[in-house]
């Protein structure tokens, strides 16, 4: 893994390298000229390969919020390395800057060099928690500028990060609050793809427990579930001792300070995931004819007495659509003409009256009937409901 | 106030306005100078003119401003030596503050200032920084070591600083042993020879206390460190799979591929009757599928390796099929992997839910999305049996769609669907008849003629509609031309009545209107063999053809082994090894799976076959005489492969060989036919062939058969084992080769050390420098049951097509049985390639030694042979190297020998013997010096025994 990354460029979607960081030798900017025929290749920004090679070098790219981390590497190494790094800068920097965006970064361009510099060392990724390059690093605030320009401090520290020697890197000492408390997100994602007829294709459940924990001193915790056996699949933030786990099926850690994500897991579809929501549809097209009709119906399944909210549909319509006319029973809907994109923004489910989107679908006259059959994404929201079962017991 | 402003300096006088600035008394000015610096620095401007303005604000106590300047120096101090070392002083001066952390960033950025001067300063405040107190400061120089062997190896051995290095993976600290091995293997990998990663149990046991409690990083590179480590037996292996297999739950994808690389390398040692093989198996299977609920890019590249470990293990993921479903929004790269996958996991218990998502695919937009899953359809097909049949009408279902681009790719997937069940579907090639005019894609256009002409007495205007192709011959791509040749002579051979004039016609545009060679001599065949011996053509041209596998796709075994030793790299997003790519091929190693060595002496029994293994079936990954027949007809096609292209060079069989192997191969069965048939037309060029110059094919014919040879046949050196039961399933394969009376033969011993029998035995080889062949088919006539042994003598021939290897007598061998195929590779002796009719003229002999010139010779010593000239002489002779004059010179024996290859070539050898002197001095001269050390080996070999 000699010299893992050894350049890395930041590029918009205008093509436009921004910014550029070497930790060897300078590596000319013609090298991108790779990543933008092969981004000239692929017909759509997200389906650039991120493993590019050229004649000297390897690209390994991410696309993250708009921006392509390009990284130039030269010699044998994992490519997940590389990829798994360059979020995490992209992390650091959304982190940061709150957003990660070209303006953010270029607002901040000496942070960002500072950072790159203190997270890679020759290949070696240095700091990348972010506990501890914000000890060595301060994240840029209002505030500080003011005060940094009257005092003419810097936003740098100047004491070695406590945490990054000992056995819990991920942690910052002599971390105070007056209120001490901790909070944990359990969020849900059912990820599921379901055919004509309404029958479950494959559907599986992701889900992360997000914490944010504000607690003096070297808080230990541990966190136990009513029903562990569903975490088979389970991905671990490094500060849970995975003994206990494994023995006794509780989550023992002492967490980071801040936001962090504990543990994300997968429970998968042969734990059978009720689907809490059905569409009925009717999509047809007629033959010889430029027209069609388009309904869509949605309704709520068991859903244990929790509103479905948030609910927006995507409908990805065939080529050969010209334009919709809709009429939706509630929330509003777009059509993108040029990537036939219908975009329907429904709101809440009121049981008493189901929502639904009725109208007539113009077609480019000539074409034939298409053939495919368009496809609908549904994202809700339920509050407060795990749809894996999953319970949390006790604090200790 | 944002850094932005850093940005939007005056256009006019940018540089020296910053100089000035740089240079002014107030310090906070001085900062904002430099972060406009590093602000231009970012976006690739050239701001080294500033560089001794910058040096100079480096003595500073504030830690950012010293950070910028270090920052600005690792930049540009390549560019301004003489400047850089003006820093030096800063720099020893840094190491010694009292602050780790400014201790640090000093021995750090010095090592990042690529200067050959600079480095010698280094190297002391390097050494106290490797032994400082503070683990920060540690973990720091260690990765300075390594950046400083990167400039000057020989000053980092000289200076001792290694063996400081490899005691730092002793350290308390997890983070300074996480990065003394990361600077280790670095510093290995650009000296592949040296043992710098001593691995042995303790320091494992050390890795492995360390691999808990460092960063997510430093695990990364003690798990790469752990996976190049060979444990000493099962059990060893198993504790350690047991300490990694924490890893698969870590949240960083690439920890987690790293311990799947350093668990699927382990597991090739544990027996597969251990209980925990089978927890092994099933707990790979979860982080794998949660690597696919990544981003994009960490799932493609997790896909790839996927890829691997399903042609590796296919147990591990066969119940997870659905995972691989391509979701709408995947980017297309994600989409074409997962595809892939599907097919490998596909099998008769899911094919009912892959073939409904592939129709459901084919009907996308995305093009090449399309075509693969339309390709996909027909893999099914020749995969899963009892598939094929909705396969079929699935793809029938496409070609009503009449989207051009589907029914390509539809009527390219069902010829191979005929091929695989002859005679089963035949009944729709009305129904692809029917789009003969749609189809504009060479592909395409091919694989409907070989259909025509494949089933031509089936289809009533076959004639007709190969006519239809006639009329833009020249227009068509070589492809097209070459099977619409092969499809109108089949014709013809079935209804030679009504079709003479089409023959005449295709042949003659051929071989007189065509500027192709390929097309020509294929031409010049059929036409000799129609005109010579219509019954021979009609075995030739109309033979069975051998069926075609479903795993043609599959990664090589042998590079499959190598690829999991490279899981989580390049290579493995590649499938490629390393050295196929990696620059230079600098410290690249070859890497392999070890070996089972089980403690407890547990043999394993052949039923532990992995469950996905193609048994009886024919998969011809290496190809057959009978292939290059094949190729001859119609094989040009290629097997129905996906896939990035595979470094395998047997499995395409490229239009060389029609010439190199087909012809040879051709004659060679009938050789009393050639002496005497004219055929008026130059015989075909022999291709440019790489390494040694080969004779025409005709004329290896005739060395073959006219040798007269003496009786006593040449030496037969003992039956060594080439491939162990342990490799092969329970079969030991051991044998030897010889030569006599003018034939080749490989004598095989064969035992049987399974708990099964052993039936359908066949072999293949590969293309070799010598173009040796089976020239008949194994013959093992009754099965072979366990512990039985059967000794079999193969004869071969040189008339199998050619390649050159290396070593040059390297020949690569594949055995199947009705278990599984196996691939072993041995050497053969040269002398089984001298001829009989060996022995050159005196006059030619003498011509020829002056006439190949001096850089060709080659001397050998011959040592320890107390053989009289004589004696030397009688012995070599037997072996078919025949003395041509015999000399004294000042008491020396000087004995002047010849002898020839079976390809033609002539080696002239003068040998020197000194009465009571045991060395003989040996001197040879070849047109192809490359194969005098192997002339000289087999000296060595027939004096000595």
């Amino acid at each position: 893994m000699a010299k893992m990354i050894h350049s890395l460029f930041l590029i918009n979607c205008s093509g436009d390298i921004f910014l550029e960081k070497h930790w060897k030798s300078v590596v000319s900017q013609s090298v991108c000229d790779y990543f933008f025929e092969a981004q000239e290749k692929a017909a759509d920004v997200e389906n650039v390969p991120p493993v590019i090679s050229t004649p000297h070098h390897y690209l390994i790219s991410i696309y993250r919020d708009k921006l392509f981390f390009v990284s130039v590497i030269q010699t044998e190494v994992p490519p997940l390395f590389v990829i798994e790094f360059l979020h995490r800068v992209a992390d650091t920097f959304q982190d940061y800057f709150g957003e990660c965006s070209e303006a953010a970064i270029k607002d901040n361009v000496v942070i960002v060099y500072e950072l790159l510099e203190e997270m890679l060392d020759n290949g070696f990724p240095l700091a990348t928690e972010s506990n501890i390059l914000k000890e060595l690093i301060k994240p840029p605030t209002i505030l500080r500028s003011v005060v940094n320009s009257i005092t003419g401090s810097s936003n740098v520290g100047d004491t070695l990060p406590t945490g990054q020697l000992s056995n819990i890197p991920w942690r910052r000492a002599g971390v105070k609050y007056t209120n001490n408390e901790a909070y944990f997100d359990v969020v849900e994602e059912i990820d599921a793809i379901i055919d004509k007829s309404g029958s479950t294709v494959f559907a599986e459940i992701q889900g992360v427990i997000d914490a944010c924990i504000k607690l003096s001193g070297m808080p230990d915790l541990s966190l136990s579930f009513m029903n562990p056996r569903l975490l088979d699949d389970v991905s671990f933030h490094p500060c849970i001792r995975f003994k206990r786990w494994e023995s006794e099926r509780v989550l023992s850690f002492i967490p980071p300070d801040g936001n962090f994500r504990l543990i994300s897991y997968r429970v998968s579809s042969q734990n059978l995931v009720a689907i809490p929501v059905y569409v009925k549809h009717s999509i047809s097209f007629k033959e010889n004819s430029s027209c069609g009709r388009f309904d869509i119906t949605i309704g709520p399944k068991q859903n244990m007495g929790k509103t479905i909210e948030g609910i927006t549909v995507t409908v990805h319509m065939p080529k050969v659509v010209l334009n919709m006319n809709l009429t939706p029973t509630q929330g509003s809907y777009t059509f993108d003409p040029v990537t036939k994109v219908l975009m329907w923004d429904v709101g809440k489910i009121t049981p008493q009256k189901l929502p639904s989107l009725k109208g007539l679908v113009n077609l480019q006259s000539g074409a034939p009937k298409p053939e495919e059959n368009p496809s609908l994404n549904i994202q809700f929201k339920i509050q407060q409901l795990a749809i894996s079962g999953k319970k949390c017991l006790a604090w200790v | 106030m944002t850094d932005s402003k850093y940005f939007t300096t005056t256009k006019k006088g940018e540089i020296f306005e910053l100089k000035a600035e740089l240079n002014s008394d107030k310090k906070e000015k001085k900062k904002e100078a430099v972060k406009k610096v590093i602000a231009s620095m970012t976006v690739g401007k050239d701001v080294s003119a500033l560089f001794p303005d910058v040096v100079n604000c480096m003595q500073t106590d504030n830690l950012e401003l010293k950070k910028l300047v270090y920052l600005y120096l690792m930049n540009y101090a390549k560019s301004q030596p003489d400047m850089a070392i003006m820093a030096v002083n800063t720099f020893v001066k840094d190491c010694e503050d009292p602050n780790p952390l400014i201790r640090a960033l000093a021995v750090r950025t010095m090592g990042c200032i690529r200067v050959d001067k600079i480095t010698e300063y280094l190297c002391e405040p390097l050494r106290k920084c490797l032994k400082d107190e503070d683990p920060y400061v540690r973990k720091t120089a260690a990765v300075c070591v390594a950046k400083l062997h990167d400039i000057n190896a020989q000053l980092v051995e000289d200076q001792g600083f290694l063996d400081t290095l490899k005691d730092l993976i002793s350290d308390s600290n997890p983070m300074v042993v996480a990065n003394a091995v990361a600077a280790l293997s670095e510093i290995a990998e650009s000296h592949p020879s040296s043992n710098l990663l001593d691995l042995n149990p303790q320091s494992i046991n050390k890795l492995l206390t360390a691999l808990n409690e460092c960063t997510e990083w430093g695990q990364i590179f003690i798990l790469d460190c752990l996976a190049n480590y060979t444990p000493k037996d099962d059990r060893e292996a198993q504790s350690i799979c047991e300490r990694v297999t924490p890893r698969l739950s870590h949240a960083n994808s690439a920890v987690v591929l790293s311990a799947v690389k350093v668990l699927m390398k382990f597991m090739e040692m544990l027996s597969k009757d251990l209980d925990y093989y089978g927890t092994l198996l099933k707990k790979l299977a979860p982080p794998l599928v949660t690597l696919l609920s990544a981003e994009p890019e960490l799932q493609y590249v997790a896909l790839r390796n996927i890829n691997l470990i399903v042609q590796k293990r296919p147990e591990i993921l066969k119940h997870e099929m659905k995972v691989f479903f391509v979701k709408y929004n995947d980017p297309i790269y994600v989409k074409l992997e997962k595809l892939d996958i599907m097919i490998r996991l596909a099998s008769q218990a899911n094919i009912a839910q892959v073939l409904a998502e592939l129709k459901e695919y084919a009907t996308e937009v995305d093009v090449d999305f399309v075509r693969k899953a339309v390709r996909a359809i027909g893999r099914c097909a020749i995969k899963v049996e009892q598939s094929a049949e909705r396969c079929v009408s699935t793809l029938l279902d496409l070609i009503q769609t009449k989207v051009n681009y589907v029914v390509q790719e539809a009527i390219v997937v069902i010829k191979d669907i005929f091929r695989k069940y002859p005679n089963k579907y035949e009944s729709v090639i009305a129904t692809l008849c029917e789009n003969l005019d749609s189809l504009d894609e060479p592909e395409a256009r091919a694989a409907m003629i070989w259909i025509v002409g494949e089933y031509a007495e089936r289809i009533d205007n076959a004639d007709e509609l190969l006519e239809s192709f006639l009329e833009g011959f020249h227009d068509e791509s070589t492809q097209v031309q070459l099977q619409l040749l092969t499809a109108i002579v089949k014709l013809f051979l079935k209804k030679p009545t009504e079709t003479q004039e089409l023959v005449q016609q295709v042949l003659s545009l051929a071989t007189q209107d065509s500027d192709n060679p390929d097309l020509r001599d294929r031409g010049y065949i059929y036409w000799r063999l129609l005109s010579t011996d219509p019954v021979a053509a009609k075995e030739v041209v109309l033979a069975e053809k051998p069926l075609i596998s479903e795993e043609t796709d599959l990664i090589e075994p042998t590079l499959l082994d190598e690829l999991i030793c490279y899981i989580g790299t390049l290579a493995s997003v590649y499938h490629k090894p390393p050295s196929a790519f990696v620059e230079g091929g600098r410290g690249v190693v070859h890497k392999s799976l070890p070996p089972r060595t089980a403690s407890n002496e547990s043999t394993e029994s052949p039923e532990t076959a992995p469950a996905g293994a193609p048994t009886g079936e024919q998969p011809d990954v290496i190809p057959t005489q009978g292939d290059l027949l094949g190729d001859l007809l119609n094989l040009d096609l290629g097997p129905p492969v996906s896939g990035p292209p595979l470094t395998t060079s047997s499995v395409q069989m490229g239009a060389v060989d029609l010439l190199g192997g087909g012809l040879d191969s051709l004659m060679g069965d009938e050789p009393e036919g050639i002496g005497d048939t004219n055929f008026g037309a130059p015989p075909p060029a022999a291709p440019a062939r790489v390494g040694a110059p080969i004779g025409s094919g005709l004329s290896d014919l005739f060395d073959l058969t006219s040798g007269v040879g003496t009786l006593s046949g040449s030496y037969v050196p003992p039956k060594a084992v080439w491939l162990p039961a342990m490799k092969a399933k329970g079969l030991e394969i051991s044998g030897t080769f010889t030569r006599q009376v003018g034939s080749i033969s490989m004598d095989l011993q064969l035992t049987n050390k399974a708990l099964q029998v052993m039936t359908d035995f066949a072999i293949q080889f590969n293309r070799n420098s010598f173009g040796l062949a089976p020239a008949a088919p194994l013959q093992v006539h009754a099965p072979l049951s366990p512990n039985q042994t059967v000794e079999i003598s193969l004869p071969l021939n040189t008339v199998g097509s050619v390649m050159k290897m290396d070593p040059l007598n390297n020949l690569q061998v594949a055995v199947k049985n009705n278990i599984d195929i196996f691939y072993f590779s041995t050497l053969y002796p040269l002398h089984i390639l001298f001829v009989e009719d060996g022995k050159m003229d005196r006059q030619m002999f003498l011509a020829t030694w002056k006439d190949i010139p001096n850089e060709n010779e080659a001397q050998f010593q011959i040592r320890d042979c107390s053989l009289n000239a004589e004696a030397v002489s009688t012995k070599l002779q037997s072996s078919n190297i025949f003395t041509i004059a015999k000399r004294n010179v000042e008491g020396q024996d000087m004995l002047y020998q010849s002898l020839k290859l079976t390809n033609g070539i002539w080696v002239l050898a003068e040998l020197r013997i000194q009465p009571g002197n045991p060395s003989f001095m040996l001197s040879l001269k070849c047109r192809a010096p490359e194969v005098s050390q192997h002339v000289y080996q087999a000296y060595e070999t027939i004096l000595k025994n």
